[in-house]
């Protein structure tokens, strides 16, 4: 038995592949983490099924009482119900997805605790990918659909004006919505780095957050719409491209040209969550054992 | 590999160390205090040694493992492992070390073995050929055939560490670091683990790094032990060298066909009396003093007793403890 131990070959990249494996690896890795977990917790079918439509009712009851607010109101702020429902249902929508993309993160907390983090730590893949995709939560999905199904109704219903550039810019407002919840979901559980029980208070933006934009953000005061605007940009996901796509002059008063920088703060949240996160990894002091 | 002649560095640490930035008291009148978990460690290990690395609890092996494998930053010194700076190129290193946990395991807790296994190959880039014959042979070896379908939380301690290291050396890793490999194992577990690791070690020249409370695994494994105590370096060299350090007397056990007083003998001192049977620590020859025994009383049985590593380590930790002042400011009780 002299080759027991024989080593694995070597098995570089090619030099040309490494930019397109750099990007490509941490996906792969990704949905084959994601794939096993979705397949660890199927064996439960029953529960997940249960968990799934638990899930589902819960996000259909947020939109129901949006509902119930237009229907009684007629309008608010000049919005009719299809329109709220636009903006509860994409707010909805973009939240929901980061959530089953990233939510897991606000599990940070749990991970540093229990020691689990140092054993990501020492495996050759990015710690964040690894804590994203633990316990993997298929039943998010029951979030998702029902948003994404009430997103598709309340287009249907409100009177959009369809230029080319909407159809083009539709996507980039939707991936840019969802890259900003998902770095603001990345950043409020970062601070679990600083101070460990963090996570209640991360939550208070993330849920907090989301309940926020499932009304038309003028409703509320000038200091909030601000706050959502340029410190924790939730005006982006859901209210900002609703304005655009109805062609509506910002009730607010900001400027009209605030719709199009979705992508732009995207950019920004995503790098200033990613420098947080190399920031509080590096400070990471583990736990003794 | 490189050639046998010049064992190629695996570990070199100078200067080694870690501090602690301390917050303590009540909100708005906190005090911060610097401690430091370890300090000027200097430590190089060659490929191929098998090093046991000792200390009491909080001596600072597990901040040292923790800085060996990139999970902590040190505050001070050098330190390359594989020619790497492990806090730097932590995710390039793991892909060429293994690493153990006795404390808590590196699978998923709720997927089968061979899954985790899976899983494990992908994260680490084996290609399926060469998993599959690998995963053959140490499934033979350490005998995960029976529960390789089992959910890891399902498995017994003594299973789940063997996957635990099967899972670590499924990447043919040039080091091993493994912190408590034993800890909460039966003595059959035990063996298997350690004639594994030297098997591993002959065949493969893995270099093998480890923390242990249990002497056996150091006396069955190491070729060289470091001892670690409050943060500094106590001792580094062989097991023999470590029992000359610290002298430890060889006690003889003698059975006398009576009860009888505490034998007062020359080149022996009495250490404890019970009915009939005598503990005398040797200070002179086994021989002389058995003779001396003989002569005035009629001896049933007797048994000579080897020092242990643990009586060993013990009191260099005493030695230690009583010798210096510890340079940290200790902390005051509140």
């Amino acid at each position: 038995m002299a080759d027991t131990f024989a080593r694995p070959g070597p098995r570089p990249a090619p030099r040309w592949g490494r930019p397109v494996e750099r990007l490509s690896r941490p996906i792969r890795v990704y949905l084959l983490l994601a794939w096993t977990w979705s397949r660890a917790l199927a064996q439960y079918p029953a529960s997940l099924l249960l968990m799934t439509l638990g899930t589902s009712l819960g996000a259909i009851a947020e939109v129901f009482a949006v509902f119930v607010v237009f229907r009684h109101a007629g309008a608010l702020d000049g919005f009719s119900l299809a329109e709220g429902l636009l903006i509860a249902g994409l707010a909805s929508l973009m939240f929901a997805t980061a959530d089953m993309l990233m939510g897991m993160v606000e599990g940070l907390g749990q991970h540093i605790r229990t020691g689990s983090l140092d054993v990501m730590l020492v495996r050759p893949v990015s710690p964040l990918i690894q804590i994203i995709t633990d316990r993997f939560a298929l039943r998010r999905l029951g979030r998702v659909i029902p948003a994404g199904v009430i997103t598709g109704i309340a287009l249907h219903h409100c009177d959009i004006d369809w230029t080319l550039g909407k159809i083009l810019f539709l996507p980039v407002l939707l991936v840019s919505g969802v890259a900003i919840a998902a770095a603001i979901w990345l950043a409020g559980s970062c601070l679990q780095f600083f101070v460990i029980d963090a996570r209640e208070a991360a939550n208070s933006v993330t849920y907090g957050g989301q309940a926020l934009t499932e009304y038309p953000l003028s409703i509320y005061g000038k200091g909030v719409v601000t706050a959502v605007t340029f410190a924790v940009p939730l005006a982006f996901v859901g209210w900002q491209p609703v304005l655009y796509l109805l062609d509506r002059p910002d009730p607010t008063g900001l400027p009209e040209s605030l719709r199009f920088a979705s992508p732009f703060v995207a950019v920004l949240a995503c790098t200033a969550a990613a420098l947080l996160w190399r920031l509080g990894l590096r400070r990471y002091r583990s736990t003794g054992s | 590999m490189t050639s046998t002649h010049t064992p190629e560095t695996v570990i070199e640490a100078v200067g080694l160390g870690r501090d602690f930035v301390l917050s303590e008291g009540p909100l708005f009148r906190r005090r911060r205090r610097t401690v430091s978990a370890v300090r000027d460690i200097d430590l190089t290990v060659r490929s191929g040694e098998i090093v046991g690395y000792l200390g009491p609890n909080g001596a600072g092996k597990s901040s040292t493992m923790k800085m060996l494998t990139g999970i902590l930053t040190p505050t001070t010194g050098h330190l390359r492992v594989l020619g790497v700076e492990p806090s730097r190129e932590r995710t390039r290193l793991a892909a060429r070390i293994g690493v153990v946990f006795g404390q808590r395991t590196t699978l998923w807790w709720d997927l089968p073995l061979r899954d985790s296994l899976e899983l494990t190959r992908h994260m680490y880039r084996v290609p399926a050929a060469d998993h599959a014959r690998r995963l053959a042979e140490l499934t033979e070896l350490l005998e995960l055939g029976p529960f390789l379908g089992t959910p890891v939380r399902q498995l017994s301690l003594g299973q789940r560490m063997r996957g635990d290291l099967t899972a670590a050396l499924l990447h043919g890793p040039r080091l091993l670091v493994l912190d408590e490999p034993t800890i909460g194992l039966d003595v059959v577990s035990k063996s298997t683990i350690r004639e594994f690791l030297l098997r591993a070690n002959a065949e493969e020249g893995t270099t093998i790094l480890l923390t242990t409370h249990d002497l056996g695994d150091v006396e069955r494994l190491c070729h060289r032990v470091v001892v670690i105590d409050k943060g500094s370096m106590a001792y580094d060299g062989d097991l023999a060298g470590l029992r000359a350090t610290v002298p430890v007397p060889r006690v003889l056990v003698v059975d006398l066909t009576a009860p009888a007083p505490a034998l007062h003998v020359e080149g022996a001192r009495c250490v404890r009396v019970e009915g009939p049977r005598q503990w005398l620590e040797l200070a002179d020859n086994p021989t002389a003093v058995i003779g001396r025994v003989a002569a005035e009383h009629e001896i049933a049985d007797l048994t000579v007793q080897e020092p242990d590593i643990e009586g060993v380590v013990a009191s260099l930790y005493r030695g230690a403890a009583a010798g210096e002042p510890s340079p940290s400011p200790s902390p005051s009780p509140s």
